[in-house]
């Protein structure tokens, strides 16, 4: 097990190397500096600005320089908001970002997995097909438009929940949540549902029914723990998802998250914190990767075997 | 000799398993459905210059947002513009987003999963690593960070969406090929010394048109939603053009006072994606293709 993790770890090492490498060299030779749009700044200032942010250096030398700074933990200063680092206005945006992906997740687990274990234990009734026409609708519907719609219903039609803001009103968590998580809902209930199918249908869950077990506990010891290993795999991938997705969500419910600063540093040109930040977002999602490898080839040794080896 | 008896038979058995998925895709009502309201769309969004009730630019200030009404079956937005028209001409550059940005992906990813799967050895490891590798960089975040180094254009968008989507097209592709080059027709091929490209193309391409079609299908609804999705935010399909993802966004801006400019959008672009999603289900199903290698 722990050579699987060092493996996977070691493989980690050049993704996020070069992540750093592209996205730093893709923001230096976008057209148009920092400063460029600041009308008639005078040649000293502008010279000891870029020299305050190594602009002033050649590129190879910044690079460098980013590096080792990056190393130290310490993604540089903001060009937008000056005085301020790219550290400080991550650590500002993270919490809410953190709280609304965790709660989507837990929309998605929990929603999902009911519904999709629900609908694979009496296939081709009404118990699947609701379920799974809502899943094919929660696929469909892209966030964007749930987020719009979600308020239009509930919070200015039927006024039962704020409309925008993270942690000002009582309720107001949960549209986001709710509008973040449902597509992963939608796709966490399709792969349980799969899963279960095709464990319910082997063997040792006859033995297990023969043995005389109830329903629930063949269901519960038995099933869950095999039926439930593809919507594992799934989380790691739909993590990069869920932070794409909370651009969009932050941006609707105005949540002063990671993804709204995300969004906003993209307008601003503010490269640093585009820099940062997608080095940041991005390390995050491979070692989310990396977990979910992990808790999948801890529940199913096969896999291990076949990755310990290779 | 026997040979062109066999040929025939061959091509025979060829047209029949594609008669058999039509029949079977003909059974499968909400894929037919979805067959259906895809064309369409498709052939609405061809002829919308001609059929579209309003002039793309045609403003009516005086009359502002409207309901939907007899003149304007859909009402219209707030500079007097036909929902309509906007709706049809938005469909063009949502659909043209998906079906191209699929191509370019499915050219990328067919040729080097094929060339991977062919060759074999070192350089496939070579080559099918660095889709792993690309796999597990955060995508999303790199098509936001391109449209904003490279400019909001139209030509980048699909760049942009094509270039990351074909991983697991080569993947697939990669598996069939593999598959594929161990049977007798690639070894008669090889041995009448055709060439490498001949024979990916004239014999391995077509034999893996199955999965190839079926995963298409699937690619072009994420597609489209990538492109809404970054219209939605602003950085993907700029004014004055129009697509579905940037009507949805004006619509969520002003749904308070003016709903259907959000909900009429909306529905066209997730009839759209169900249609495309039944349709590559029952695709699968109709082909019969299982356990794509992811």
């Amino acid at each position: 097990m722990w050579k699987f993790i060092a493996s996977r770890l070691l493989q980690a090492v050049p993704v996020i190397l070069a992540v750093i490498t592209v996205t730093f060299f893709l923001v230096r030779i976008a057209p148009g500096g920092p400063f460029d749009s600041e009308k008639a700044v005078i040649p000293e200032v502008k010279a000891a600005l870029e020299a305050q942010y190594r602009l002033d250096q050649p590129l190879f030398q910044q690079y460098l320089a980013y590096l080792g700074d990056l190393a130290q933990g310490e993604l540089g200063p903001s060009f937008k908001y000056p005085g301020r680092s790219v550290n400080e206005l991550i650590a500002a945006g993270l919490p809410a970002t953190a709280e609304l992906g965790l709660y989507a997740l837990l929309v998605a687990v929990c929603i999902g997995g009911v519904a999709g274990v629900l609908a694979s234990l009496k296939p081709n009734t009404a118990q699947d097909y609701i379920p799974m026409s809502l899943a094919m609708i929660g696929i469909c519907m892209p966030t964007f438009l749930l987020g719009p719609l979600l308020v239009l219903l509930f919070g200015i039609q039927l006024e039962w929940l704020p409309v925008s803001g993270w942690g000002e009103m009582p309720g107001d968590k949960l549209l986001p949540s709710l509008t973040l998580g449902a597509a992963y809902a939608a796709y966490v209930a399709r792969l349980s549902r799969a899963g279960m199918l095709e464990v319910l249908s082997q063997d040792y869950i006859r033995t297990a029914r023969a043995k005389g077990l109830p329903e629930w506990q063949v269901i519960t010891r038995h099933a869950l723990r095999g039926g439930l290993m593809p919507v594992v795999t799934f989380l790691g991938p739909a993590f990069a998802g869920l932070l794409a997705g909370s651009f969009v969500v932050e941006t609707i419910f105005q949540i002063p998250g990671l993804g709204r600063f995300y969004v906003q540093a993209a307008f601003n040109r503010d490269y640093t914190m585009i820099l940062g930040t997608t080095v940041f977002l991005s390390t995050l999602i491979v070692l989310f990767n990396l977990a979910s490898d992990v808790l999948a080839a801890w529940l199913n040794p096969r896999l291990r075997s076949q990755f310990g080896e290779a | 000799m026997n040979e062109p008896i066999l040929a025939v038979g061959s091509v025979e058995q060829g047209t029949s398993l594609w008669k058999d998925a039509w029949i079977r895709l003909r059974r499968n009502r909400l894929a037919l459905f979805g067959l259906v309201l895809l064309v369409s769309f498709v052939i609405l969004a061809l002829l919308t210059p001609w059929i579209a009730p309003y002039a793309y630019d045609d403003q009516n200030l005086d009359l502002g947002a409207s309901p939907p009404s007899a003149a304007h079956w859909l009402g219209t937005d707030i500079f007097g513009r036909d929902l309509l028209t906007q709706i049809l001409y938005g469909g063009r550059i949502s659909l043209a987003v998906g079906f191209v940005a699929t191509s370019v992906a499915l050219l990328i990813g067919v040729t080097w999963g094929a060339v991977a799967g062919y060759v074999g050895g070192r350089v496939d490891a070579v080559m099918m690593r660095l889709v792993d590798i690309l796999y597990a960089l955060p995508f999303m975040i790199f098509i936001v960070l391109l449209m904003v180094v490279f400019g909001r254009n139209l030509l980048l968008l699909f760049l942009a969406i094509g270039a990351v989507e074909w991983l697991t097209m080569a993947r697939i592709m990669r598996g069939q090929v593999q598959t594929l080059r161990q049977q007798e027709f690639v070894e008669a091929a090889i041995s009448l010394g055709l060439s490498p490209v001949t024979i990916i193309w004239r014999h391995l391409v077509p034999n893996a048109l199955g999965p190839i079609i079926v995963y298409t299908t699937l690619t072009i609804p994420s597609v489209m939603l990538l492109e809404a999705f970054l219209s939605f935010l602003g950085l993907g399909v700029q004014p004055p053009q129009t697509s579905w993802g940037l009507l949805i966004s004006y619509g969520a801006e002003t749904m308070e006072e003016y709903p259907w400019l959000l909900i009429f959008p909306g529905m066209a672009l997730t009839l759209t994606l169900f249609a495309l999603n039944f349709l590559g289900d029952g695709l699968r199903d109709a082909l019969d293709v299982r356990g794509s290698t992811d």
